[in-house]
Order: C-alpha cells, then sequence, then structure tokens
C-alpha cells in the first residue's frame, strides 16, 4: 500500500547537517578564519560587499566562509542581514575626489596631475601559476615586500591613521609618472574636469535632488539615472561585463575610453542635527570609473565628448568599468541618440535582469516541486493527443 | 513553538508591516490590480514564496494559526521550512486542517476543503502578470491593464484553441476579476479556479522577485477566460484517489515503480488523510460541495445557488459542451497544418 511521502522536516535537519559538515571539510586541515579570508581573499570579499550593498568586510568574509565559497550565496546572505538593519540617515556625498588613493590611471592621457599609479594591480602580471604559492608557511617563500597596500605620498614617509607601517619598510614604489602628493589625501584632478574646461565634454550638473532607493521603494521604469546606477552598483559583476562587453561588440556601441579609474579609501562624512555640522564617520574603500565616449554632436550642439560612471565598493574594477560602459550605453536617448534595440540599451532588460540574487532565486526555485503544474499539463497533453489521435486515424482508434 | 526574541514579531520590523499593509489595502480595494510594493530581501530565496511570506508575516497576529501547504501537502519540504520560519520568529499556532487555520499560505493549489469568512488564503507568485508572457515590458503590460486592452490575451487563447482543438493552459489560468482586471492566479491548476470565486475567504497574492501584491476581497467574482463555443472547463486526472476514493479532489500522479507502475492520489493531504481517517470508502457522499463555477459573462452576481447544490459532475456538465474534437475553429488551424 503505497503511503503519501512523509519527513521532509528530519531530511531539511539532515540536509542541515551534512552540509555543515561539508563546509567544514577535511579536518586534518586547519579551519579558515574569517580574518585570513577578509585579507587573503580580499577581491571576493569587496564582490560581495558591492552586489551584497553592505560595506562590511568582516561580515562580507563571515558570508563567504559560511556559503562554502559562493559568492551569489554570500551576497544573498549579506542581503538578507542587510534588510533588518535601521536606517539611521545618509551620509554626505562621498568626495572622491579626495580618495586617497592606491590606484589612479587614465588611457586618455599619457600624463596629468595627479599622476599615473599602478597599484596592486594583475594588469601586467604574467599569468603563470606560482608554485611556491602552494608551500604552506609561506611567508618564507613569499616574495619581501610585504603585500600591505601601498601608503599614499609614500615619498614624504607617511603613516597612515590605522598601520604601524614604518617609513624604511614601505613597500616600492608602484608610481609613475609625476604628482606625489604627499600629506594627507590632496584633491587628485579629475580627468573629466580637464576636458570640461574646454567644454570638450558634456557637463554633469552637480543636483541636490535625493536619490531614489530600489531598497526601500519598488522599482518603476522609466527609471532616472540615480536609480539606473544604484541597480548597476548591486548588480551581478558577470551580467554587467557581458553587458558592457556587447556594446565594445557593436550591440549600442558608445566607444568609450577610460578616461580615468581611481580606487583607494574615501572619507564617509554625516551630518549630525545636534552638531549642525558634518563629522567623518569612517572610510570606505571604492573604484570609481569615468568613461570618456564619443558623440557626433547634432544640429543645434556642436561635437562633445559624453561620459559613463561606475562606483563600486572595494577594489572591484572590472565591475566599475563594466558598470559605466553600460550606464553609458543606458543614456542614449537623453543624449539624443538613436535607439539600435542593443540589449545594453534596454534599461527594463537590463535594470530587470542584473540582480544575481533576484535570478538565481528564480532560476533556482525551478528545482522545487512542481507536481501539481506538471499533472496538470500531462493531463492536457494526454488529452490533446488522445484527441489528435482518434481525429487522424479513427479506424485504428476504434480498433484498440 | 517559543517564538526567537531576536528577531521582530514574523521578522519583519513594523515600518515594513505597514508598507505591506498598505499594499495589501490598496490590492484589496482594487481588485485584480497589481499594487507595486518595495519587497524586501527575506533569509529565503526569491522563488521559494518571498512574497507570500512578507504577505503572510504582514497579516499575523499572535493569535493566528497558521497552515503552510506547496503542491496542495504540508510536509513537502519548502512548506515545513516556511512553516518552521513562521514558528520561530512569530511563535504563532500551527495546524495541517484547513478548517483550523485563520490563514493559509499556499503555492500552486486552493485546499479541496471549502474556505470560511474570516480566513486569509497568501498565494506565492512567480510571475503575477497574466500578460507577461505574451508581452515581456511591465512598462507595456501596464499601460495594458490600464486601458483593458487584452485582445492580445484573447488572441493567444484563439490561436490554442485553432492549433490544439483546446486552450492549452493547463495551469496559471487567467481570470477575469469583476469584469475589469485580468490577473494571474499563480500557478493553480486550471481545477482550482473555480475556487477562486465568490470565495469567503479573503485571497491575497504575494510576488516578492516582481515586488507586486494583488487581491481577491471575499465574494469577488472571478471568471475563466473563455469563448462562448469553447467555454472554460476545470479539468484533472481522471479516476479516484488511491488512499481515500475521492473522486472529486485534485490528483498527483505518483510512480510507483520502473515498469510503467503509476497510481494517482490526492494532492492535498489534509483533505486525503481527514478522509482516510474518517474511514471514508466510497467517494460521492463525503465530497464536499463544490464551489459555484462561474460561467462566462457573469460578473459577481453569479447564479450560485444551483451550482453549489449540484455534485461536481453536474458543474462540469452545466458548462455541457463536450470536448472540443477540431471542430469549429480546430477543424481550419489543424487542417491548413495537414495540408502542408
Amino acid at each position: 500500500m503505497y503511503v503519501a511521502v512523509k519527513g521532509g522536516e528530519r531530511a531539511i535537519d539532515a540536509a542541515h547537517d551534512w552540509l555543515a559538515q561539508a563546509r567544514r571539510g577535511d579536518r586534518a586541515v586547519p579551519e579558515l578564519s574569517v580574518a585570513q579570508i577578509r585579507g587573503q581573499m580580499a577581491l571576493a570579499v569587496n564582490r560581495v560587499m558591492a552586489e551584497g550593498s553592505l560595506y562590511d568586510p568582516d561580515l562580507a568574509a563571515l558570508a563567504i566562509k559560511q556559503a562554502r565559497g559562493d559568492l551569489i550565496e554570500a551576497t544573498f546572505l549579506i542581503r538578507a542581514y542587510r534588510t533588518t538593519l535601521p536606517r539611521l540617515g545618509a551620509s554626505l556625498p562621498l568626495d572622491t575626489g579626495r580618495m586617497d588613493a592606491i590606484r589612479r590611471i587614465s588611457a586618455t592621457f599619457k600624463d596629468l596631475p595627479g599622476g599615473q599609479v599602478l597599484g596592486p594591480t594583475f594588469d601586467y602580471t604574467h599569468r603563470l601559476l606560482d608554485f611556491a604559492l602552494m608551500a604552506e608557511g609561506g611567508d618564507a617563500v613569499a616574495p619581501p615586500p610585504a603585500p600591505v597596500p601601498s601608503p599614499r605620498g609614500g615619498g614624504e614617509a607617511p603613516v597612515t591613521a590605522t598601520g604601524a607601517t614604518d617609513a624604511d619598510e614601505a613597500p616600492p614604489s608602484p608610481l609613475v609618472g609625476e604628482g606625489w602628493g604627499g600629506g594627507a589625501c590632496p584633491p587628485i584632478p579629475r580627468v573629466a574636469e580637464i576636458l570640461n574646461r574646454d567644454g570638450l565634454i558634456q557637463p554633469e550638473p552637480p543636483g541636490d535632488a535625493a536619490p531614489p532607493d530600489l531598497t526601500r521603494e519598488p522599482m518603476e521604469l522609466p527609471a532616472p539615472r540615480p536609480l539606473r546606477l544604484q541597480a548597476l552598483a548591486r548588480g551581478d559583476e558577470g551580467f554587467l561585463l557581458s553587458m558592457a562587453y556587447s556594446t565594445q561588440r557593436g550591440f549600442g556601441r558608445t566607444h568609450a575610453f577610460v578616461g580615468e579609474l581611481r580606487i583607494g579609501d574615501v572619507a564617509v562624512e554625516m551630518e549630525i542635527p545636534e552638531l549642525g555640522f558634518a563629522v567623518e564617520i569612517g572610510t570606505v574603500e571604492v573604484t570609481e570609473c569615468e568613461t570618456v565616449n564619443q558623440f557626433a554632436g547634432s544640429r543645434t550642439e556642436p561635437a562633445q565628448f559624453t561620459r559613463g560612471y561606475g562606483l563600486v565598493f572595494g577594489q572591484t574594477e572590472r565591475k566599475a568599468i563594466a558598470m559605466s560602459l553600460v550606464d553609458r550605453a543606458l543614456r542614449w536617448e537623453e543624449l539624443g541618440e538613436d535607439a539600435t534595440g542593443a540589449p545594453a540599451q534596454d534599461q527594463e532588460f537590463v535594470l530587470m535582469h542584473a540582480d544575481n540574487v533576484q535570478a538565481t532565486g528564480f532560476l533556482e526555485h525551478i528545482k522545487l516541486p512542481h507536481y501539481v503544474d506538471f499533472q496538470s499539463e500531462t493531463e492536457l497533453v494526454r488529452r490533446l493527443r488522445a484527441e489528435a489521435l482518434a481525429e487522424a486515424d479513427p479506424v485504428a482508434e476504434a480498433a484498440q | 513553538m517559543t517564538r526567537d526574541p531576536a528577531y521582530n514579531f514574523a521578522y519583519l520590523d513594523e515600518s515594513t508591516k505597514r508598507m505591506i499593509r498598505r499594499a495589501i489595502l490598496k490590492a484589496v480595494a482594487v481588485p485584480g490590480y497589481q499594487v507595486p510594493f518595495a519587497s524586501r530581501e527575506m533569509p529565503m530565496p526569491y522563488g521559494w514564496g518571498t512574497g507570500g511570506v512578507q504577505v503572510t508575516a504582514a497579516c499575523l497576529t499572535p493569535d493566528d494559526t497558521l497552515k503552510v501547504i506547496d503542491q496542495g501537502a504540508d510536509d513537502t519540504t519548502n512548506a515545513v521550512s516556511i512553516r518552521r520560519f513562521f514558528q520561530r520568529t512569530a511563535g504563532i499556532a500551527t495546524t495541517t486542517a484547513t478548517a483550523e487555520a485563520t490563514i493559509i499560505q499556499t503555492r500552486h493549489r486552493i485546499p479541496e476543503t471549502p474556505l470560511r469568512e474570516g480566513q486569509i488564503l497568501v498565494y506565492q507568485v512567480p510571475i503575477p502578470e497574466p500578460l507577461r508572457f505574451l508581452e515581456p515590458r511591465e512598462t507595456e503590460t501596464r499601460t495594458m491593464h490600464a486601458l483593458e486592452d487584452y485582445g492580445l490575451m484573447h488572441v493567444k487563447l484563439y490561436e490554442d484553441i485553432a492549433r490544439h482543438g483546446a486552450i492549452a493552459t493547463a495551469y496559471a489560468y487567467p481570470v477575469r476579476v469583476e469584469g475589469r482586471y485580468v490577473m494571474d492566479p499563480s500557478p493553480i491548476p486550471r481545477f482550482d479556479n473555480p475556487k477562486l470565486s465568490m470565495n469567503p475567504a479573503l485571497q491575497l497574492f504575494g510576488a516578492g522577485r516582481e515586488q507586486r501584491i494583488h487581491a481577491l476581497p471575499p465574494y469577488t467574482g472571478v471568471v475563466s477566460l473563455d469563448f462562448e463555443d469553447h467555454p472554460f472547463e476545470p479539468s484533472k486526472a481522471p479516476g479516484a484517489c488511491a488512499l481515500c476514493g475521492s473522486g472529486t479532489s485534485y490528483l498527483d500522479e505518483v510512480v510507483t515503480d520502473d515498469d510503467g507502475g503509476r497510481m494517482f492520489v490526492c494532492s492535498d493531504t489534509d483533505f486525503c488523510a481527514a478522509r482516510v481517517a474518517a474511514g471514508a470508502a466510497d467517494d460521492s457522499g463525503a465530497a464536499p460541495p463544490p464551489h459555484p463555477s462561474p460561467t462566462r459573462g457573469e460578473g459577481g452576481a453569479l447564479g450560485e445557488a444551483g451550482a453549489s447544490t449540484a455534485g461536481p459532475g453536474a458543474t462540469a456538465g452545466s458548462l455541457a459542451s463536450p470536448l472540443p474534437r477540431g471542430e469549429g475553429m480546430g477543424v481550419g488551424g489543424l487542417a491548413v497544418e495537414d495540408g502542408a
């Protein structure tokens, strides 16, 4: 006698126990600490912070550990945590012009005020597996300069507020070109502003309007640019990469140059009503990318460059560059371009499909039980087939 | 189960609940209209019922008794998981008995046992937009609803008949609410569609990922879309439940061996277990009266008195049309295809 399937509750408990054991892995190998993940898997931590929309490297590292290295799962853990947090207030806009940059490059000028600073980049590494890293206790094997972030303005023996790095042990400067700032975070001029002085680039007038927040209000289309940028900043790196790539290959081409890419710490300031002025409440590391794009001009306007913009938590430059290309592609209407039907120009397509937590949830939910829907389809298909067969060959049908 | 004090009652903070309740009130005021709401990330994935969970969380009070079903069953893994979530975060009483529940969260089914006034049925909704697979753009479909421009849907149903001889939608069968909005009833089998109409319970539909809530207030007239010569027919697998013998409940097909063996059992586990416990051997007497089955063209004021006293067979019979067998519109479509 068939008995209806029971035991979902026990199965779930057993699955959770097994998952915990699988996460821990071989107990002969020491457990990963959150501090190790934070320090040595920093780019994974950055991605989780960016897509989780929460700047907290420790929690992001914890999420990566709990998620067994599945970064979308880790992002989801961070999002679910973030959504419960109270909103105490809004910071002042970040002044990325006063960034304490570890990296700052421009592809449009060979040299420029502020200099070209390579920083800790993979760009010119040879992608050869470094088998020395397989050795345990690798510090002896590792090359002499400790992999600490280079303190900016190092020429004048700076000591960062957080690091006790002795000036003598500062790593070799990756600096190229002019513009050693010295002192604490002098402003680094923006490439776009340099172009703007000659009116060569379309201006971005500052505004006081409070930006919308898609985590508090449902997204409504068409979305204004601040909302689009928020959605892109939270969006999946892989999705944005492919969208941006598609524009480069001709689907909504915008001829982008990286006007400027900068990575570093920026002060977060907040107005305290009781004080009546803004105080610094901390710093966040961000990657900012501004592209310079061609624009032919029109009958009413002379030719001018246009801009795309990307700003992402942490050192996440692939995402920031991709974001700025997609941002630029989505601006076709306001910049008076023609719609070419390219996916990256279609804001509903881009914005509704960029979120990997939403996407993975809906994608994976098809593994949940669908007995009922499937049964209804099965019944319909059987009936339609029976009717069709009876009609095609009534004699054979009758004979059966 | 006692409530986990680390979380607010039913997990969501009060301002979020207020936001959701406002959306629910608007949805109740405009039946069938999809109200945008600022859906939150929940501690279970999108696609697992986050919309339903948020609606349930916004409706729950400490005195409520919650039932959670998935595919009609109380013991499917996701139903177990959601029930536990509310036990943990709200400490409320739970039940598997449809009649004892004040709030029922469901995925893909309406319970066989008729609901009563005061109960709330919360549906988990994947895609709330009935026009989505005809027009992928939200900006377009919102305009179509505003203009009551449902021609595309009727063309789709007509093409089904031309191609297959019948409307080839087995679940998530579109309905029209009080003669105004075309609504997706979530992926319930069309067998369940008649229960949507004039239901004494409040029916709330939550789509978390898509950020929409829609609703059917109690005793709302809901008509499944059809044509005069191809009337809507609720359908299910023929036969009776192998466990309780019910010939009127919706059946799941269970594969029993790898030799083609199969059997059919009730998808509604509570309904089935209660019948087994009551020792119901044969079907007809114990089956609950079916919900009134609206026919085309009727609005809220249905001639339900006659229908609700009739047996299920009579209900289907009153719709009265034999299965379309390539007659009428179907013939043309099939003939063309055969000739080609």
